[in-house]
């Protein structure tokens, strides 16, 4: 993308502080990246949501989309889903524009949501068999009993899936975006609801799919410590717009902080 | 074409399963109509007795009683079915799998039709047992009003589940109340011409009107009128094709508005 560090300003209310710089891009960009937004915006009424956003995901990357409450992470991530139609710009996961084709390229992607449940009322088997009929998982009884290895799930895989734990739900529901083995996953607080032991038990596990699959991950989280552990490079909102990227030390380096949680701090406060 | 089967089986699996984890919303389905039934069956058996002159109306009225609940029941279960991907908050993860939304629309009608199937063929032997009414002695009429009314209801169906997603669960209400707007107007209980003069063109624009029509021809001539339910079924492809157009424009407006993915919260 010819214009993935620029940020016009013709529009602008609130020009980037000349202190926080927006201009580290990954480098080793292929051809086609897996996730290409450019110039992304969302209005709602008269409150720009996302304001301008660019920044690309590379293949096999690793990429956290950090900021506060109402940094405008949710709306990207929706738009990036395609369940949110820009009012300018575009979201593009491998060449397919979200806003236009989405339906190409639904089947190779997949996400976890903690505003999204499973039906409670099926079974996790009944939940993974349907999901994975719905994304053409050829053989959906083998990649479920996959999943359940992996994910450790066999105690629970015929209980109702509303009648698991906070935790057990979490598994389960990344165990669906897994479900169709995706090259392209969007995780918005994957371990939000997970114990620390857990939180690292399902990053490993992610981890290992990453580099199994080779897969492209886009994750949201507050949980600075998990971002450094997976990410390979980060991108940090705030009031809708992208305030700094790079990669996790080259952040804590550039601002001079302990570790990626000063910065994040300190970008919420002055950007 | 197969793929597109296989998700339409998957979501038909989803809702099978749904059905089958509680007994309750099984006997849901059946204790409505039922009940509803039971109530129309003994004015039924009064007036019969009676030997009023209301006596040659009383088989009308429970016919049109069963077919209203056709329509009204049809309507039902393609909405709710709809309302319990709501409920769960599953709406987004149907949205970003790759199932299209004619597919999920051709799911929800299937799901409307056996749930309605559910509830409508006991209640009906129910009424031959209980009251001697057999409503399959009208044959194929029978079967055309049916078809009709059923089409009738997933229409209406296209457009509350529309509702729904743009505006979220404060139209869920929707569901119940937009089949009452259509009982006074569709002349169940009445032929056409008991309304006013400039509300007649207004009934017939309606479908409900002819199958209502056609059924009265039935009862009280014994008159299978064909040119009704052809019509009916011509209005029932138009009415078909705008429901849908409007789900999927609906459907584009909401992503417009954005909450689809927050939507149940």
């Amino acid at each position: 993308m010819s214009n993935i560090e620029k940020f016009p300003s013709d529009r602008k209310a609130k020009p980037m502080p000349a202190s926080l710089p927006v201009t580290d891009t990954p480098t080793e960009v292929e051809a086609e990246p897996a996730i290409a937004v450019e110039d992304l915006c969302k209005k709602y009424g008269s409150h720009w949501a996302v304001d301008e956003v660019n920044f690309i995901v590379p293949k096999g990357w690793t990429v956290g989309l950090l900021g506060g409450n109402g940094a405008g992470k949710t709306t990207t991530i929706a738009m990036i889903m395609g369940l949110v139609i820009p009012t300018v710009g575009s979201a593009k996961v491998l060449g397919c524009d979200m806003a236009q084709e989405r339906h190409k390229v639904l089947s190779r992607m997949n996400f976890e949501s903690p505003y999204v449940a499973l039906p409670a009322r099926l079974t996790v088997r009944e939940n993974l068999m349907v999901f994975g009929r719905l994304y053409g998982v050829s053989n959906v009884k083998a990649r479920i009993e996959e999943l359940t290895e992996d994910f450790e799930l066999g105690d629970i895989l015929d209980r109702a899936t509303g009648r698991l734990s906070a935790g057990q739900k979490t598994r389960v529901s990344v165990a669906k975006a897994l479900i169709n083995d995706p090259e392209v996953l969007l995780l918005d607080e994957p371990t939000a609801s997970l114990d620390p032991d857990r939180a690292e038990w399902v990053r490993s596990r992610l981890r290992a799919f990453q580099q199994r699959r080779g897969a492209t991950i886009l994750l949201s989280s507050h949980n600075m410590p998990e971002v450094e552990a997976l990410c390979d490079f980060v991108v940090i909102m705030s009031k809708g717009r992208v305030v700094a990227m790079g990669r996790p030390k080259e952040l804590v380096e550039r601002f001079k902080c302990e570790d990626l949680d000063e910065v994040f701090i300190y970008l919420a406060r002055v950007a | 074409m197969r793929d597109s089967l296989n998700r339409m089986a998957a979501m038909t699996a989803r809702y099978y399963y749904l059905l089958r984890s509680s007994w309750l919303r099984l006997l849901e389905l059946i204790y409505w109509p039922a009940m509803q039934m039971l109530v129309w069956g003994f004015l039924y058996t009064y007036l019969y007795d009676s030997k009023s002159s209301m006596t040659s109306t009383a088989g009308m009225l429970l016919g049109a009683v069963l077919l209203w609940d056709v329509l009204f029941r049809g309507q039902l279960g393609f909405s709710f079915t709809f309302l319990e991907e709501i409920w769960s908050r599953n709406l987004a993860n149907l949205m970003m799998s790759p199932l299209k939304p004619a597919e999920l629309a051709a799911s929800l009608m299937l799901m409307s039709l056996i749930r309605l199937l559910i509830g409508t063929i006991p209640v009906t032997i129910l009424t031959w047992l209980l009251f001697g009414f057999n409503i399959y002695a009208l044959g194929f009429g029978l079967f055309a009003f049916l078809v009709n009314l059923v089409l009738t209801s997933w229409a209406i169906g296209l457009v509350v589940s529309g509702m729904v997603i743009r505006q979220g669960l404060g139209a869920e209400s929707l569901a119940y109340s937009v089949m009452i707007l259509l009982l006074p107007l569709c002349c169940v209980y009445y032929p056409v011409w008991a309304l006013p003069a400039w509300l007649q063109p207004v009934a017939w624009s309606l479908t409900p009107t002819y199958v209502f029509e056609g059924m009265r021809a039935m009862l009280l001539d014994g008159v299978f009128r064909a040119d009704l339910m052809v019509e009916c079924l011509a209005l029932n492809a138009v009415y078909l094709g705008l429901g849908f157009t409007t789900f999927i424009l609906l459907l584009s407006s909401a992503r417009h508005r954005g909450g689809l993915l927050t939507m149940g919260e």
